[in-house]
């Protein structure tokens, strides 16, 4: 094989690099989607006290640098923070510089994201479906599922294929809570970032974006395709 | 016995509603726009919570302040035809119509998806998403919707209003027949007065908030004192006569209201079968002689109970036609030549009738 043909071959440790981020970003929309999908909700729909103070809360990682982020999440995790001693001690779970540390650390990043979108389509149903279903018997719980959620469902879509590209994107907080370990919490953007730092990585790095441009498009697209198809599903 | 006592403050507007009603046939709810005929409704529903009051139907109470009591919407067993259908987007027409019945599975339903889907004429749109419906069906699925879960109550919030002319005749037979043939007690709210002619055997009339009378449908519309029937050019009497007898050769049928008879254009009802008839207060005249020589049809002998002035040198006559009361329209002029005066008996000169069957 001439040099030629290898500049589009990837090595097996930017194939790690490319697995793991979509791994760990699979993983942060997974875990977090449930919990934005529950908060856009409330903050879409209900009116508590301290509202704006939970709104405010969930925004912070979308305002904060993403470095400081990073940081107050290794304050809290880090092996000698209050929740790290505490996760370390009851379970034997370590975060920081761990893959699952680079998960959290993207998930609490995309959070904000997410529920900005979910909350939208959330105060965008209609309550007079919700009404309607009520005299005809669905208790709170079953008016949620059966008419809340579906119609909220091109919003989650959305916002989780926004979640997702950011997620294959976020550098700031990984690096600073999970560091730059390969096949551990190295990403994309960490190892193109690596790989610019030595002398003749130019070629990893361009490789590597290559792939994180195909993955941009793809994710672009399979979005509007959700988008599309959940409105022609709801009707 | 529907007993509604209830009192509710919405920002500046105030609804103080009271009144009873029979459960049973049409209880028509009739009120301008604004005057609170939709939020006694969905306090009803149990969408809304009344300020302070009690709601009673049929001897369960749903709703009373006084004792704490306020039974949740999805456990009122009250269904709701709103507006603008509500019909859910994301399902098929058969899966809107199954919603409530899956939902109240213990209750015998009154009646069966295949009789609602026929009465309403909606067979054909079952695998259908509702936005593919047109006004006049949509509305027709969320009446069955609301049948099929097995209500003892129906609500009806201006079903009509959002629809044209031809989808309101379209859907007003399906009305009628609901309340004929399924035998569930319905509460129907409206602004419309050919909805109220049409429709309502109890009526209640609302107005700003309050009810201005409640009562049976005939005795309210021969009234001289309820503005809002009388303040319209299409003030009338409804009266509930039932088919007396057919005259073939001359095509014509004899309808008996009390101790009156009535001829109209054939009717295809057999005899003994109730109607109802409209009969606008213009489209009467009166003679204090029997006239001859007359192509009304209508000439009745009956006794002038009462007259009211009327704006624009017009006066409004009741007139007892023994048990029932028809409504005149005369110009004060006329009432001043004839030297009409309550307790005199006359003849009305009916020009025109307007029925629809009753059962």
């Amino acid at each position: 094989m001439s040099d030629d043909g290898r500049i589009l071959t990837l090595t097996p440790e930017e194939w790690t690099a490319v697995a793991l981020s979509l791994e760990v970003a699979l993983k942060s929309i997974l875990f977090s989607l449930p919990v934005a999908i529950l908060a856009g909700w409330w903050l879409g729909r209900r009116r508590f006290l301290g509202k704006s103070v939970v709104d405010a809360f969930v925004h912070l990682p979308f305002v904060l640098p993403p470095v400081v982020t990073g940081y107050v999440l290794l304050l809290l995790f880090g092996v000698k923070g209050p929740l790290g001693s505490l996760l370390n001690d009851w379970f034997g779970m370590r975060l920081a510089f761990t893959t699952a540390g680079a998960t959290l650390a993207t998930a609490v990043m995309t959070f904000p994201l997410m529920v900005r979108a979910i909350r939208l389509s959330a105060g965008a149903v209609d309550r007079g479906l919700e009404d309607a279903a009520r005299t005809l018997g669905a208790g709170p719980f079953d008016r949620f599922f059966s008419i809340t959620l579906p119609l909220m469902v091109p919003g989650i879509a959305a916002a989780a294929m926004t979640a997702f590209a950011a997620a294959l994107g976020e550098f700031g907080a990984v690096i600073t809570f999970a560091a730059s370990i390969p096949g551990e919490t190295q990403t994309l953007p960490l190892a193109i970032y690596g790989a610019l730092q030595n002398p003749g990585g130019e070629e990893t790095a361009a490789r590597l974006s290559i792939v994180s441009f195909v993955l941009a498009l793809t994710g672009l697209f399979a979005s509007e395709r959700i988008a599309h198809r959940a409105h022609a599903w709801q009707g | 016995m529907l007993r509604i006592d209830i009192a509710k403050q919405l920002g500046a507007f105030g609804l103080e509603a009271k009144f009873e009603a029979e459960e049973h046939g049409a209880i028509l709810v009739f009120g301008a726009s604004g005057a609170g005929k939709s939020c006694l409704l969905a306090a009803i529903a149990g969408l809304i919570k009344p300020d302070r009051g009690r709601i009673e139907i049929a001897g369960d109470i749903l709703f009373d302040a006084g004792r704490a009591i306020d039974v949740p919407a999805e456990a009122r067993r009250i269904g709701c035809v709103f507006q603008d259908a509500r019909l859910f987007p994301h399902m098929s027409v058969r899966t809107n119509l199954e919603y409530g019945s899956r939902r109240r599975k213990e209750h015998k339903p009154a009646a069966s998806f295949d009789g609602v889907v026929a009465l309403l004429g909606i067979g054909n749109l079952l695998e259908r998403r509702p936005r593919t419906l047109s006004g006049g069906e949509r509305q027709r699925v969320a009446i069955g919707r609301a049948l099929l879960s097995n209500p003892r109550l129906l609500l009806l919030d201006e079903p009509l209003a959002s629809l044209d002319d031809p989808r309101k005749a379209e859907i007003l037979p399906f009305l009628e027949r609901l309340r004929d043939e399924l035998g569930i007690p319905m509460l129907y709210v409206t602004h419309s007065m050919d909805e109220v002619a049409r429709m309502a055997d109890h009526l209640v009339l609302l107005d700003h908030g309050k009810v201005a009378a409640a009562g049976p449908a005939g005795a309210l519309s021969g009234r001289l004192d309820l503005p809002l029937l009388i303040d319209r050019p299409d003030v009338g009497a409804i009266l509930l006569g039932s088919v007396a007898a057919h005259d073939d050769a001359r095509s014509v049928t004899c309808v008996t209201v009390g101790a009156a008879e009535f001829l109209l254009s054939h009717i295809d009802l057999p005899a003994g079968h109730a109607v109802r008839l409209r009969v606008l207060a213009r489209d009467v005249a009166v003679a204090t002689r029997r006239p001859e020589g007359l192509s009304v049809q209508n000439v009745l002998p009956c006794r002038l109970n009462a007259i009211a002035d009327r704006p624009n040198g017009r006066c409004l006559l009741q007139l007892d036609l023994g048990g029932a009361a028809l409504l005149a329209l005369l110009t004060a002029d006329s009432v001043h030549r004839l030297q009409l005066q309550p307790g005199q008996e006359v003849f009305a000169l009916v020009k025109s009738v307007a029925s629809s069957a009753l059962v």
